[in-house]
């Protein structure tokens, strides 16, 4: 009897990655699924922090797609190892802060070595040639199998017929003939394979799965290592990047407003860190204040919250400060006027 | 019954759902594990990982907003 070969497969929780399993499953071979969470990833905590997603079903695509296919799946925490990835990207960054290129050598190699630990023989990744502008192209997807040490343990389903042929092929574990010679941008050939599995309810991001990718995004986070003087984070301060209105007024703080209600509950369960500030007054949200600051920093600050609550249009509103130990104070303050804003304060 | 306890609370999924694979991965089948979360994603998204990897989510419940899954691990 021929021993049934294990795969293990990069699952986004995205369209390609689904499909890439779900032809080598076919086939006859043992598909686990693996997903890495870098902190940076758009799936599930935007779902989490603001309220006006609470209509949308509140799912991990990974995890659904795992259960679409009756796999496994394995997600690894490599937030620590990341920052690595991100500080010091040996191929560049692409238009913001998006190591991709790092970033996908890096997750193979990931998932290369957790094949090895466990007995699995190759790894499946979702790539198609010609997708990506940094890391699925014909030219780099050739150094990812090479920098992750994967090697010809790599093979990418969707795409195999355009690439040089790999181990599980010419070994006879998959059938190169089963496998597709997709390229380029367009979703056609995807969705329609999708339906002819079945599959709907996929899942679609827009722009795409990384917050680096996002170039706003990617601005907050330079300005925090700048106002650091050097290149780091910890998981809330990226946490903290995706929510709510962040201002700079001054090289030495930040301040960070909710925008809505889910913010404001996520930003409550930070006023144990940062000194928080709320209207008393009025309503208005919940701000954090990040940065070392004295009795003018605070006011500047007060004043600028309180332009967001709907005391805006009063001569003066009532703030309440709270200190990270639980100590607070109030404080009369005239709010700021849109016009009065710099441009330069907005991240 | 051995109970397990789990403190997610103030983590974002998929953090509680890595928090519970870790703890689940060094314990005997009908091990119980109590989740503590305050993301309400968890709701789903523990008991979509138990389905796929074998256990069994024995209830769940909320109050003021933290959310509890007890799950029974199962023979992997």
């Amino acid at each position: 009897m021929t021993e049934q070969r294990k795969a293990l497969a990069m699952i986004s929780g995205g369209l390609d990655s689904l499909l890439a399993a779900k032809l080598v499953q076919e086939q006859g071979v043992h598909v686990e699924g693996i997903n890495f969470f870098t902190g940076f990833c758009v799936e599930g905590h935007t779902h989490a922090i603001r309220k006006r997603s609470s209509s949308k079903p509140k799912r991990n695509n990974a995890l659904w797609v795992a259960e679409q296919l009756g796999i496994k799946l394995h997600i690894v925490d490599i937030i620590e190892e990341y920052k690595q990835v991100v500080f010091n990207p040996r191929y560049g960054y692409g238009a913001n802060l998006n190591p991709c290129l790092d970033c996908k050598i890096f997750m193979v190699q990931k998932a290369h070595q957790w094949c090895q630990q466990h007995g699995f023989d190759f790894v499946i990744t979702g790539e198609v040639v010609g997708q990506r502008p940094m890391s699925q192209r014909k030219d780099t997807m050739p150094l990812v199998s090479k920098r992750s040490g994967a090697e010809e343990r790599l093979l990418r389903p969707l795409s195999a017929r355009n690439l040089p042929e790999t181990l599980p092929e010419r070994m006879g574990w998959v059938s190169r003939e089963q496998l597709l010679a997709l390229s380029g941008r367009g979703r056609k050939p995807q969705i329609a394979l999708a339906r002819h599995y079945g599959f709907d309810d996929f899942a679609q991001p827009a722009g795409g799965c990384c917050f680096l990718t996002d170039a706003q995004y990617s601005s907050k986070l330079a300005d925090l290592w700048q106002a650091r003087g050097r290149k780091e984070y910890e998981l809330d301060d990226i946490m903290l990047l995706k929510v709510g209105r962040h201002f700079r007024p001054k090289p030495h703080f930040k301040v960070i407003i909710a925008r809505e209600e889910g913010e404001g509950n996520f930003l409550q369960g930070y006023r144990k860190q940062y000194l928080s500030i709320v209207s008393l007054s009025h309503p208005g949200p919940l701000a954090l204040v990040d940065g070392e600051v004295g009795d003018k920093d605070i006011e500047l600050a007060a004043s600028l919250v309180a332009r967001y609550g709907k005391g805006r249009d009063v001569p003066r509103v009532e703030m309440e400060i709270r200190t990270p130990s639980g100590s607070s104070f109030l404080l009369n303050v005239q709010p700021m006027a849109a016009s009065s804003i710099p441009e330069q304060w907005y991240l | 019954m051995n109970r397990v306890l789990v403190d997610a609370r103030r983590l974002l999924c998929p953090m509680p759902v890595i928090r519970v694979q870790n703890s689940v991965a060094n314990l005997p089948a009908g091990t119980l594990v109590v989740a503590y979360c305050s993301d309400p994603g968890a709701l789903n998204d523990i008991p979509a990982w138990c389905r796929i990897n074998g256990h069994r989510v024995v209830e769940m419940h909320s109050t003021e907003g933290e959310y509890v899954v007890v799950l029974e691990v199962g023979a992997g």
